[in-house]
C-alpha cells in the first residue's frame, strides 16, 4: 500500500493533527488570538467530520491497527462533535490564558479518541489510551491560578498512570496466553471453557484500566476531584468524549477479543469470565455513585458521582452482551455524553458569573436566566431518565437488553439494582432543580448573561436531547446498523 | 380524532412558554376546553359497538428495531377516562384563574400533566403507555414545590419519589412482559399466553407499581401529604386524574396481561382494598385539616375502585371504572371548595377554627357546592358516587360477600367524616364572630370584605356538579360503554 493511500484512510486523524499544530502555532504567535484559535479549531473539527464521511465503508490496515468500519466512522463523528462542542464551551472560559495550547491539547486528546475508536489491536489501543490520558492530565491541571486544578491534575495523573500500568501488564499476559495482539486473533486463540488463572489475571488487569477510564467504582476516586477542580471544558471532555470512546473500545475488546471467555453474570448461575467482573463493577458503581451523590452540595461533584452511577448503568449493556446489549450501551453513552457537555456548559456559565458552582450559586437561576435554567432542567431530567428526554429511552433500551440477554431473567438482579439507583438519583437531580426553580435568589447575585453562541449551542444540545428522546430511532437505528 | 387531545394539549403547553403572561390562562382554558370537547364529541359520535374492543386510532412505527409503535387506541374504558380528564382539566384551569405568580409556568406544568394523562389513557403500546406515565411525574413535582403551600417541598418530593418507585416496579413488570412475549403491543400481549410462573411474580410487581399511584393502602401515604402541600389545582389534578392513572394501569396492563396472576392474587387485592377503605375513613374522622380529610377520603374512595377491580366480574370492574370517573369529579370538586373557595378567603383549613365562623351564611355558593360534593362522596342516590359504589358492591357480593359487609362499615365511616367536615366547615355554631389568622386577611364579621365567589369558580364548580349529577341520574351513559369493553378483557373468561 502506498503512503498516499494510507493518508487517505487516516485523513480525519491527519486533519485533526494539522489543526492541533496550527492552533498551537497561532497561539504562540500572538497572545490575543484566542477567538481566532477557537474558530480555527472548530473549523478543523468540522472538516475532519467531513473527511470521515468520505472514508470507504470498510478497510483494515496493518492487521487491525487501523480499522475503518461503520461503527468506527460513526463514533469518530460523535467524538469529533463532542470535541467541537467542548471547543465552543472553552471559547470564553476565563481560566485558560494560553488558549492556543489548551485547544491543541484538546485536539490531541481527540486524536487519541479517534485512534481508540478506530483500532482493533491492543497496542494501538494502548497508544490511544495514553495519548488521550496524557492530554487530559494536562488539560485538567491547566488552570494555573487555581490550586484545585493542580490537585485534580496530579490526582488524575497518579491514578491514571497506575491504571495504565495495570492495563499494559494485563495486555502482556493476554499476549502471552494468545500470542497475538490483534483482537480478532486473540478471539480465535482463546478457548471457551474453564478460565486459566493467568488469563483471568490478564483480563481483570486489562479491565481495571478501563474501569478507571469510565470512572466505575472502586476506581472512581479521581473523578470527583477532576470534575470539580479541572477547568470546566476539560471536565466536560473527560466526562463525555473520553467516556464514549472508552465504552466503544471496551466493548470491542470484550466482544471480539475476549468473546470465548464471557462467562455469565446470571443470578445463581455465575460462570467465571469477564461478564461477572463487569457486573460486579456495575453493581458497585450504581450503589456507590448514587449513594455518595446524595450528600453533595456542589453541582460538579454531584455530576461526578452521578457519572460513576451512569458508568454502572452503561456497563449493563456490555454485561448483557450481544448486538442488542452493545448497541444499547453505545446509545446510552452517546446520549449521556451530550447531556453532560450541556450540563457542564451551564455550569461553566454560572461559574464564570457567580464565581462558583455550589448549589448556592445556582439558587434562583430561573429568575436570572430562564434559558439556562430550562436547559439545565432538560439535562438533569434526561440523566434521571424522565420522558420525553433521551435518557428515558436509553434506560429502557439498556434494561430491556439486559433482561433479554439472559435466559430466565438471569440479570434481573442487576436491572432491579439499577432501577433502585435511578430512584435515588431522581432525588438528587430534583434537588438541583429545586435549587434552580424553587429557591429564591440571594439578593446580591447578578443576572447570568450568556452570549449568543453559548446560548445557541446549549439550546441546540437541549433540543437534541429532547429530540432523541422523542425519535430515538434516528440514532439507535444507525448504531444498530453499524454493528456487525 | 381523540388523539388530538394529546397533541393540542402538548402544543398548548409548549406555546405557553412563549406567549405573553396576559394570555396564558386564556390559552390554557382554550386548550383544556378543546380537549374536553373532543372527548365529549367522541363519546357521542363513536358507535357503542366500536367501543367494545380496544380499537386503533393511530398506529405508526416508532422505534422499529425494538418493536415500538406509536399506537393509540380507544374503548369504552379509555373514553370514560379521557372524558373525566377533560372535565377535571377544564375546571382545574377555572379554579386557577387567579394564579398570579409565574403564571405561564404554572399552566405549562398543568397542561403537561393533563397531556400525559390523556396519553396514558389512550396508549395501546406498552412503551408508549409507560412513556406518558413517567412523563406525568415531574410536572407534579414542580406544580407542588413551586406553587404549593403547607410543607410543600417535602410533600412534593415524597409524592415524586413514591410515583417513581411505583414506576420502577411497573418498569420491571413491563420488561418481563416485553422480553417474554417479544412485543409491546397491548392488544397482542393481551392474547399472549404467559407462563403461570411468570404471572405469579410479574402480576403483583406490576399491579403494586400501579397501585402506588392509585393510593392503595399501605402505599398511600404520599396522597394526603401531597394533596395538602399542593396548590388547589394540583390537588384537583392529583385526586381527579393522576390517581386514576394508577388504577387504569392496573386494569389495562396488569390484569389484562396476566389474568392467571390476577386470579391468584385477587383476594389479596380485595383485602388491601377493604383495609384501605376502613383505615382511610377512620383516619379522616380524626383529622383537623380539611384538606387532610379530603385527602384521606380520596384514599378511601380509591379503595372502592380496587375492590371493584378485585371482584373480577364484569359488574364489579365496570363499577370500578365508573368509580374512577365519579371520584375524579367529586374529589376535584371537594378540593376546589376546600382549597380555593374556602382557604383563599379564610386562610385556614383548620376545622375547629372554621366551625367558629359559620361560613355557610357568608359563602352560600361554596356551601351549596360542598353539600353536593359531600352528598356525592357519601353515596347519596342521584349522584355519581352512588351509581358507582352500588355497582361495585353488587359485583363484590358475588365474589367476596364478607368484604361487602365490612365495606358497609366503611361507608358509615365515610358518611360520618364527611358530615363532620361539612358541619364544621360550613355550618358551625358561629359562636365567635371574628377570627384573625396570624395577621392574614381579616375574617370579617359582616363578610363585606370577602371577595365574592368569582364567575370562573362558579363555572368550574357548575361543570363538576353537572357531571356528577348527570352520571348519577343516568349512569347508563357511561356504563353502556364501559361494560362491553370490560367484558372483552381476558381475565373475565
Amino acid at each position: 500500500m502506498s503512503y498516499l493511500e494510507f493518508l487517505k484512510l487516516a485523513s480525519p486523524e491527519a486533519i485533526v493533527v494539522l489543526t492541533a499544530l496550527s492552533v498551537l502555532a497561532i497561539g504562540l504567535a500572538s497572545a490575543r488570538t484566542s477567538a481566532f484559535c477557537s474558530f480555527f479549531a472548530a473549523l478543523g473539527l468540522g472538516i475532519a467530520i467531513g473527511a470521515v464521511f468520505l472514508l470507504p465503508q470498510n478497510a483494515t490496515l496493518f492487521a487491525g491497527m487501523l480499522v475503518i468500519s461503520p461503527l468506527a466512522s460513526l463514533f469518530k463523528i460523535i467524538c469529533i462533535s463532542l470535541a467541537f462542542f467542548t471547543v465552543l464551551l472553552a471559547r470564553n472560559d476565563g481560566a485558560s490564558r494560553n488558549h492556543g495550547e489548551y485547544l491543541a491539547m484538546l485536539l490531541l486528546a481527540t486524536i487519541g479518541l479517534m485512534l481508540l475508536v478506530g483500532s482493533e489491536e491492543l497496542l494501538m489501543i494502548f497508544i490511544g489510551l495514553e495519548l488521550t490520558g496524557l492530554s487530559l492530565y494536562v488539560m485538567t491541571a491547566f488552570d494555573k491560578s487555581d490550586v484545585r486544578s493542580a490537585e485534580a491534575g496530579l490526582k488524575y495523573f497518579l491514578f491514571g498512570s497506575t491504571a495504565s500500568a495495570f492495563t499494559l501488564f494485563g495486555i502482556s499476559f493476554i499476549y502471552g496466553m494468545s500470542g497475538a495482539t490483534g483482537l480478532a486473533a486473540i478471539g480465535q486463540k482463546l478457548t471457551p471453557g474453564p478460565l486459566q488463572p493467568l488469563l483471568a489475571v490478564g483480563i481483570v488487569m486489562t479491565l481495571i484500566g478501563f474501569a478507571f477510564k469510565i470512572a466505575a467504582a472502586p476506581f472512581h476516586l479521581w473523578a470527583p476531584d477532576a470534575y470539580q477542580g479541572a477547568p470546566v471544558p476539560s471536565a466536560a471532555f473527560i466526562a463525555s468524549g473520553s467516556k464514549v470512546a472508552s465504552f466503544v473500545v471496551l466493548g470491542k475488546i470484550v466482544f471480539i477479543g475476549f468473546a470465548p471467555v464471557k462467562g455469565s453474570a446470571d443470578w445463581h448461575a455465575m460462570v467465571a469470565g469477564w461478564s461477572p467482573v463487569l457486573a460486579a463493577l456495575a453493581a458497585l458503581s450504581i450503589l456507590v455513585g448514587n449513594l455518595v451523590a446524595l450528600a453533595q452540595t456542589n453541582v460538579r461533584r454531584l455530576l461526578a458521582y452521578s457519572a460513576v452511577a451512569h458508568a454502572g448503568y452503561t456497563l449493563l449493556g456490555i454485561v448483557a452482551g450481544g448486538r442488542d446489549g452493545f448497541s444499547a450501551t453505545l446509545f446510552y453513552t452517546t446520549v449521556y455524553a451530550m447531556t453532560l457537555v450541556g450540563a457542564f456548559g451551564v455550569v461553566g456559565l454560572v461559574r464564570r458569573q457567580t464565581g462558583g458552582d455550589d448549589f448556592s450559586n445556582f439558587s434562583g437561576l430561573w429568575t436570572r436566566s430562564p434559558l439556562l435554567a430550562g436547559c439545565m432542567a432538560v439535562f438533569m431530567l434526561s440523566l434521571a431518565g424522565i420522558p420525553p428526554l433521551a435518557g428515558f429511552f436509553g434506560k429502557f433500551y439498556l434494561f430491556s437488553a439486559a433482561l433479554r440477554a439472559s435466559g430466565n431473567h438471569g440479570l434481573l438482579w442487576l436491572v432491579a439494582l439499577a432501577l433502585f439507583g435511578s430512584l435515588i438519583s431522581l432525588y438528587y437531580y430534583l434537588i438541583v432543580l429545586k435549587v434552580i426553580f424553587v429557591d429564591e435568589t440571594a439578593t446580591d447575585t447578578l443576572a447570568v448573561k450568556a452570549d449568543l453562541l453559548s446560548r445557541t449551542s446549549l439550546t441546540l444540545l437541549a433540543l437534541l436531547v429532547l429530540f432523541l428522546g422523542i425519535t430515538p430511532q434516528i440514532l439507535a437505528a444507525r448504531i444498530i446498523a453499524s454493528l456487525p | 380524532m381523540l388523539a388530538w387531545t394529546i397533541y393540542i394539549t402538548f402544543a398548548g403547553a409548549v406555546l405557553l412558554l412563549f406567549i405573553p403572561r396576559a394570555f396564558s390562562r386564556w390559552l390554557a382554558l382554550l386548550i383544556t376546553i378543546a380537549g374536553f370537547a373532543i372527548s365529549l364529541i367522541a363519546l357521542f359520535q363513536t358507535p357503542i359497538t366500536d367501543l367494545a374492543h380496544f380499537a386503533t386510532i393511530v398506529s405508526v412505527p416508532w422505534v422499529s428495531a425494538l418493536g415500538m409503535n406509536y399506537h393509540l387506541a380507544v374503548d369504552g374504558i379509555s373514553l370514560t377516562m379521557a372524558l373525566v380528564t377533560g372535565i377535571v382539566a377544564v375546571s382545574t384551569v377555572l379554579f386557577s384563574w387567579d394564579v398570579e405568580h409565574r403564571q405561564n409556568e404554572f399552566f405549562f406544568w398543568l397542561l403537561l400533566v393533563v397531556a400525559g394523562s390523556y396519553g396514558v389513557f389512550l396508549s395501546a403500546d406498552l412503551f408508549l403507555l409507560f412513556f406518558f406515565y413517567e412523563l406525568v411525574i415531574v410536572p407534579k413535582y414542580f406544580l407542588i414545590a413551586i406553587f404549593g403551600s403547607t410543607n410543600k417541598e417535602y410533600g412534593a418530593m415524597k409524592l415524586t419519589l413514591y410515583s417513581f418507585f411505583g414506576g420502577a416496579l411497573v418498569f420491571i413488570g413491563i420488561l418481563a412482559a416485553y422480553v417474554t412475549a417479544g412485543s409491546l403491543d397491548l392488544n397482542h400481549l393481551a392474547q399472549f399466553q404467559f407462563a403461570p410462573q411468570l404471572q405469579l411474580w410479574a402480576f403483583p410487581v406490576l399491579f403494586l407499581g400501579f397501585a402506588v399511584l392509585a393510593g392503595t393502602w399501605p402505599l398511600h401515604t404520599w396522597a394526603p401529604t401531597g394533596h395538602v402541600a399542593a396548590p388547589t389545582a394540583g390537588s384537583m389534578l392529583l385526586a381527579g386524574i393522576v390517581m386514576k392513572l394508577g388504577s387504569y394501569g392496573g386494569l389495562r396492563v396488569a390484569m389484562n396481561l396476566f389474568p392467571q396472576g390476577f386470579q391468584m392474587w385477587s383476594k389479596w387485592i380485595a383485602v388491601l382494598a377493604v383495609i384501605g377503605i376502613l383505615y382511610a375513613a377512620a383516619v379522616a374522622l380524626r383529622q383537623s385539616d380539611l384538606k387532610f380529610v379530603i385527602g384521606y377520603s380520596s384514599v378511601s374512595h380509591m379503595g372502592f375502585v380496587l375492590l371493584g377491580l378485585a371482584t373480577a366480574n364484569a359488574l364489579g370492574v365496570s363499577g370500578a371504572v365508573l368509580q374512577m370517573f365519579s371520584h375524579g369529579v367529586i374529589a376535584a370538586l371537594l378540593f376546589a371548595v376546600a382549597g380555593r373557595m374556602l382557604y383563599r378567603r379564610t386562610h385556614t383549613r383548620d376545622l375547629d377554627a372554621l366551625s367558629g365562623i359559620n361560613l355557610g351564611r357568608a359563602l352560600p355558593f361554596a356551601a351549596f357546592t360542598f353539600v353536593i360534593a359531600s352528598a356525592a362522596s357519601m353515596g347519596i342516590p342521584g349522584l355519581s358516587g352512588f351509581a358507582a359504589e352500588i355497582t361495585i358492591l353488587i359485583g363484590a357480593w358475588k365474589a367476596f360477600p364478607i368484604a361487602v359487609w365490612i365495606t358497609g362499615i366503611g361507608m358509615v365511616l365515610v358518611a360520618a367524616f364527611t358530615l363532620r367536615a361539612l358541619k364544621k366547615s360550613f355550618f358551625g355554631d358561629g359562636t365567635s364572630s371574628v377570627r384573625v389568622q396570624e395577621g392574614r386577611v381579616l375574617v370579617d364579621s359582616d363578610w363585606k370584605e370577602q371577595p365574592d365567589i368569582s364567575a370562573a369558580e362558579k363555572w368550574g364548580a357548575g361543570l363538576l356538579m353537572f357531571a356528577t349529577l348527570a352520571v348519577g341520574l343516568y349512569p347508563k351513559l357511561l356504563l353502556d360503554r364501559i361494560q362491553p369493553a370490560v367484558e372483552a378483557m381476558r381475565f373475565l373468561k
